[in-house]
């Protein structure tokens, strides 16, 4: 459905909104490079009479991670196995993660890939003797998927021209699935059980963010992957800066919070990731370690990684701290084992870095490595090549600082929180692992009948980046055909009548506008509270107590205790969230789904009694893991009813030697 | 670093089917004051300066200016979308002025081949369609434990 994008004038709120009522057998929640592999793959196995709807809060040609563009594709897999990338994720994961989900991924990831060449993303590939074509004088050695080489910045990524990678994803998937069944702008905000079954999902209630206007959509089947959630933590830059997050910053926890509120089980949601990046711009990284062989220092101009120290500290956490390659969360934990020390900050030595690639180089090349040096930056993070500007920092000249970020929670960079799903039903995959409706199994099915998701709602399989994001969304396309097909005679029933859904969403709005001439400034009033002003009560309080930067990301029992006591208050004062406009009612739902999931994060940290992932954040009751008593998952639940969370150890199983 | 709205340039795409950073903005903050015709950033400190509302202005009415917290004044980025590349111009604070040219896309907009007419086959394999039409099988593990 085409978007009223011509302009409304005032987007205040009303009262009572217009409701709208659809019935579809497919709903897709979300925009990003998941559900725009479901977009893609869905028709393809749907029958012509199947109903499939797609809901993004923002307009898909831009909208999720990849909005900016990416100068890499970090999972391809071409001539690895997946085999392998299983062990490359185990080992960067501290060991436990879901093999059947991961390999799984590995083994669809590539045909994404070379679809995306196909539609027009620029591959950089390797010429025959050894050079970097990129644009379209990559095509002129072939495609991908013809056998052309990729140009390698590391084993599993390669190297793009990605200013227009969503655009051109969307644009497929938007041609695929056909304008009239995509709703941009409607931001869905919770999951509604079957009536007969509450451990069914049957349908949603959202909102326009353009009109005043509620949707509440019945469905057999959704899949909901809205994201990670960013901003959930105080960042390192508290003004306007606040923006300038590493993940994207609309990022707001919905896919766990919307999943765990219709009963899913989330699993690993003590994984988080504070990527190191470059200061304050959050620039990244991975192409001047991997391509341009940029090296560390510390403040001292030590190269620290290399020292005897660290290795000696990497030992600690065998085998992963001893693999060839170190663990994300080590590396991080080397790096602030130094500025603890006082030997910051961290130094990126882009200067050697490039005379040394310089000195085979002629001048043409010269000035092609410089292109690519900031490429890198104008492709992802164009805030970081202004930075550069500003800083009068030409990176063959001055060196740039490096610094782990505010804590992200995700599920397809390098971390693995999420919901818990079934893996394919295949005899290689444990009992344990499979799940589904009937005695059927439906790969990444929550365990909510009917309910999937994927890309950075799938739990315990990290590193799927853009790529297998997509690939797994794909995935979840044939798995909801499968389960429409079994399920012809399920009618999806909503318990709650018209009025309680628009009463729920729009409940922000009406406690606006019940007590607004109460006083004199709209933003201070004893009745209600702004989003704006909840969400620095929670970024604070998980800075302070919650592991965030304020404390190097250590926490310990008892900060542990006060926080989530915090919470629980938030959680309450939440019913007296207000918004006066639609934005802002956006905000206020974005709000309520942070805190949930911040909370989910707390509490399996909390129930961990070890900790996993030194680098990412510190137990300080449990330092250092405990293989003996936690090599294992940890799942949560959560009843709305009740308001009680259930946390429960679940078994690891490894499948690959 | 927020994006911020030249008055003299904007003029609310008035001509057009749809207000243009209105549109894409993916975190819905820029929107168009009706009276005065132009558009603004509602909400700077949630601008994630994906610059995407830069790169689809019509009349070059957006630019970003660094975020007050930690850039110096005096620099900036400045995207020129064309149809195969973008073209950036750089300018440093100390007046260093650096272009590049980068590719975007290889084929013409509006063309990627969405595979509409392919109709899978085998609901209850787990290949993709796409999988399935170059007849690829499914690969299980190499070994077990």
């Amino acid at each position: 459905m085409a978007l009223p994008n011509k302009p409304l004038g005032e987007t205040k709120a009303v009262k009572d909104p217009e409701v709208v009522e659809r019935e579809v057998d497919i709903l897709i929640v979300g925009g990003g490079m998941a559900a725009c592999g479901t977009a893609f793959e869905v028709k393809k196995w749907a029958g012509d009479n199947m109903k499939i709807l797609l809901c993004d809060k923002a307009a898909m040609e831009r909208s999720g991670a990849v909005a900016q563009g990416l100068s890499a594709i970090n999972t391809y897999v071409g001539k690895n196995t997946p085999d392998d990338y299983v062990r490359m994720v185990r080992n960067d994961l501290m060991g436990i993660v879901r093999e059947d989900l991961i390999f799984d991924l590995g083994r669809h990831v590539d045909d994404s890939v070379h679809l995306f060449e196909e539609w027009g993303l620029p591959i950089w590939k390797k010429s025959a003797d050894g050079k970097n074509l990129d644009g379209k004088k990559g095509q002129s050695v072939g495609t991908l998927k013809s056998g052309a080489e990729p140009v390698r910045t590391g084993k599993w990524q390669i190297m793009i021209n990605g200013e227009s990678y969503k655009r051109v994803v969307a644009e497929a998937a938007k041609l695929a699935l056909g304008e009239e069944n995509i709703i941009e702008r409607c931001f869905i905000v919770e999951l509604l059980n079957d009536a007969n079954n509450p451990k069914q999902i049957a349908g949603a209630v959202g909102f326009s963010v353009r009109e005043n206007k509620v949707y509440i959509i019945k469905a057999k089947t959704i899949m909901v992957a809205c994201g990670g959630a960013v901003n959930i933590y105080q960042p390192r830059s508290v003004g306007e800066g606040k923006g300038r997050a590493w993940y994207p910053v609309w990022n707001a926890g919905s896919t766990y919070t919307m999943a765990l509120r219709a009963g899913a089980e989330l699993s690993m949601m003590e994984n988080r990731f504070t990527p190191a990046r470059f200061k304050d711009g959050y620039g990244p990284v991975g192409a001047w370690f991997l391509l341009f062989k940029a090296k560390l220092q510390n403040g001292l101009g030590e190269d620290f990684g290399a020292s005897e120290a660290a290795k000696k500290e990497l030992q600690k956490y065998a085998p992963y701290g001893t693999a060839a390659i170190t663990p994300t969360c080590l590396r991080n934990h080397l790096m602030l084992f130094e500025m603890k020390e006082g030997r910051g900050p961290i130094i990126m030595d882009t200067v050697t870095a490039l005379a040394n690639l310089g000195k085979t180089m002629d001048k043409k090349e010269l000035k092609h490595l410089e292109s690519e040096a900031w490429e890198d930056f104008l492709d992802m993070t164009c805030g970081q090549a202004n930075l550069w500007c500003a800083t009068n920092t030409e990176p063959e000249k001055k060196n740039s600082e490096i610094m782990p970020t505010e804590p992200y929670l995700l599920g397809s960079h390098s971390g693995c929180c999420g919901i818990w799903t079934s893996g394919p039903d295949e005899a290689w995959v444990p009992a344990s692992y499979k799940w589904g409706d009937a005695g059927k199994v439906y790969n990444r099915m929550t365990t909510v009948v009917g309910l999937f998701t994927a890309g950075d709602g799938v739990a315990c399989s990290g590193h799927k980046f853009s790529s297998g994001s997509h690939a797994e969304g794909r995935i979840v396309a044939k798995e909801m055909v499968k389960f429409v097909r079994d399920h012809a005679s399920f009618k999806p029933t909503i318990k709650e009548t018209k009025e309680q859904l628009v009463d729920l969403v729009y409940k922000p709005v009406r406690t606006y506008l019940a007590n607004c001439n109460y006083t004199t400034a709209v933003d201070i009033n004893p009745n209600y509270i702004k989003p704006a002003g909840m969400a620095l009560r929670l970024m604070k309080a998980t800075h302070e107590y919650g592991a965030g930067t304020a404390t190097y990301y250590q926490t310990s029992s008892k900060s542990l205790e006060i926080v989530i006591d915090l919470l629980g208050t938030m959680r309450e004062d939440c019913e007296k969230l207000a918004a006066g406009d639609l934005h802002e009612l956006m905000r206020a739902w974005e709000i309520y789904h942070r805190i949930y999931t911040v909370e989910a994060h707390l509490r399996h940290i909390q129930f961990r009694k070890e900790t996993r992932y030194p680098g990412f954040y510190y137990q300080a009751d449990y330092p250092g893991q405990d293989d003996a008593n936690w090599f294992c998952f940890i799942n949560s639940s959560y009843d709305k009813a009740t308001s009680q969370w259930t946390l429960k150890k679940v078994d690891y199983k490894k499948i690959i030697p | 670093m927020p994006s911020f709205v030249i008055a003299e340039k904007c003029d609310g795409c008035k001509g057009g089917d749809k207000t243009a950073c209105m549109y894409i903005c993916p975190n819905d903050l820029m929107v168009l004051d009706p009276n005065a015709m132009k558009a603004y950033n509602q909400e700077p400190d949630q601008c994630w300066e994906c610059f995407s509302c830069v790169k689809i202005c019509p009349t070059q009415a957006i630019e970003v200016r660094g975020y007050s917290d930690f850039v110096p004044l005096g620099s900036s980025i400045m995207p020129m979308m064309g149809t195969e590349d973008v073209m950036w111009t750089c300018k440093f604070r100390n007046g260093l002025i650096k272009r590049f040219k980068f590719p975007i896309r290889t084929t013409p907009e509006g063309q990627a081949n969405a595979y509409k007419t392919l109709k899978g086959k085998n609901l209850d394999s787990g290949l993709l369609s796409t999988e399935e039409a170059d007849g690829k099988t499914l690969v299980s593990p190499q070994a077990t434990v």
